[in-house]
């Protein structure tokens, strides 16, 4: 089945199984391995992009059911080549990664989380990021990223990074 | 983990996602696929074809009517979570839509799938339940509906007839000036499958006697439980902490509770007799502080 899929602001076709899942068509047909196949069946999180700014499970909708929505990945996040969304930097000065596997996942949740809520309390990036299972750090260095990425977009005082 | 091939549709309308349902014994209704897609994936599950509902309009909605507030079965998790009719009307529904999986699975889920999907730890089904909500379908081209109590059978049975799509749950408005809700589950990990469920509301007079209460346990029994005899000890009555528990015991004692690796029966009992007397009282300490005049 042909299908049209809108990311990070680009609307590309491809041509999938109706069983392919949006996670296999990201990453096989349009190149975006940023999503991670972790579990393929909803528990992990690595495979979380953002759905009209929403964080979704790419492994539990389809390629062909995903047409017409804004989908955000992990690659479209940074504001130029080389450069890292302020998400991305405090995650790298933290130590919020270790094996990278679950992280491009961590940080589009905190990203979705941060457009909404500049000033989350712990217990709310805690609940943000409880669908993910990060299996190195012990969370609290990812926790203390989101922190510290919510109090650097607070001081720059202008809205986050406007997602392509 | 790939799903078996199937075929795909997307229907404009309710008519014909029946049409199609009733041409196919092997299709069935997607709508956020969070149940779904993980059973295809494990291929516990083979459709043939799949019949998408997310996006048919006529599925989504809240609304006010008749003293009820309808939900569309393909209103979203998320979207119900948000809705002030959702929050002002049904306050134990959101309370409880917060339990439900965690955000990206909400984003996705709908409230009539997860009802339709009947899984004895669902906690939109609990509050279905314990509201005594009306479940309504369609069957071709006849519309029915069913009690809350009627519809779920066992754990994933409902009395859905094959070929059916939900198109709606109604909950009763209680139209009470001072009401107050409770919802508290206990599982191994925020945002996973409860191992017990207690959700409860209360209405009290000025006087802060109970008018009306409803109380329920989720993920103990093959369905959701409600307490009956509890609601009929405690109408009319000011609701004291010792008196409910031991009436809670009582009614709990009656109960065949499930088993599994997770929890045992007894320990699924004693916690259910702690967290039914959890959600009432905090119902009760909710509805104490509305002022009645």
């Amino acid at each position: 089945m042909r299908t049209e899929l809108t990311v990070n602001g680009r609307t590309r076709a491809v041509e999938v199984e109706p069983r392919t899942t949006l996670l296999d068509a990201l990453r096989d047909q349009l190149g975006l391995t940023g999503a991670h196949a972790g579990c393929e069946h909803g528990v992990c999180g690595a495979c979380t992009v953002l759905i009209d700014g929403a964080p979704v499970r790419s492994c539990l909708i389809f390629a062909v059911q995903a047409d017409g929505y804004s989908i955000t990945t992990i690659e479209g996040l940074a504001p130029g080549p080389g450069e890292l969304s302020p998400v991305q930097d405090a995650f790298c000065e933290t130590h919020g990664l270790q094996c990278g596997y679950c992280t491009p996942a961590m940080i589009l949740v905190a990203h979705a989380l941060l457009t909404k809520n500049s000033t989350p309390t712990p217990e709310e990036i805690v609940d943000a990021i409880s669908g993910n299972i990060c299996r190195c750090t012990g969370y609290a260095q990812i926790i203390e990223a989101i922190a510290l990425a919510a109090e650097r977009m607070r001081g720059t005082n202008r809205p986050p990074e406007q997602v392509r | 983990m790939k799903p078996a091939p199937f075929e795909y549709s997307r229907p404009a309308t309710v008519e014909e996602a029946c049409a199609i349902l009733a041409d196919d014994d092997g299709a069935r209704i997607i709508a956020g696929g969070q149940t779904l897609v993980p059973m295809m994936a494990m291929r516990l599950s083979r459709p043939t074809r799949l019949v998408d509902i997310a996006r048919i309009n006529a599925l989504t909605f809240v609304r006010e009517k008749d003293g009820e507030v309808a939900i569309g079965a393909a209103t979203r998790q998320c979207n119900a979570e948000r809705d002030p009719m959702v929050r002002n009307k049904i306050p134990l529904l959101a309370t409880a839509l917060p339990f439900v999986g965690h955000a990206p699975t909400r984003a996705r889920g709908t409230i009539g799938g997860s009802l339709a999907n009947a899984d004895p730890a669902a906690e939109i089904s609990l509050v279905a339940v314990t509201l005594g909500a009306t479940l309504v379908y369609r069957t071709g081209n006849e519309i029915a509906k069913t009690a809350a109590a009627e519809f779920f059978l066992g754990p994933l049975i409902t009395a859905l007839p094959a070929g059916s799509c939900l198109t709606a749950v109604r909950f009763p408005v209680w139209k009470e000036k001072r009401v107050g809700v409770g919802f508290h589950e206990i599982n191994a990990r925020r945002s996973d499958f409860a191992f017990v469920s207690a959700a409860a509301q209360v209405a009290l007079d000025e006087e802060g006697v109970c008018r009306r209460i409803a109380v329920g346990v989720g993920a103990v029994t093959d369905t959701p439980m409600r307490l009956a005899a509890i609601e009929q000890a405690f109408t009319g009555r000011r609701i004291k902490e010792n008196e409910l528990r031991a009436a809670v015991n009582q009614v709990l004692s009656y109960t065949e509770f499930m088993s599994d690796l997770h929890a045992s029966a007894e320990y699924r009992q004693r916690v259910a007799e702690t967290l039914a007397v959890r959600a009432v009282m905090d119902a009760v300490a909710q509805a104490e502080k509305i002022n009645a005049h």
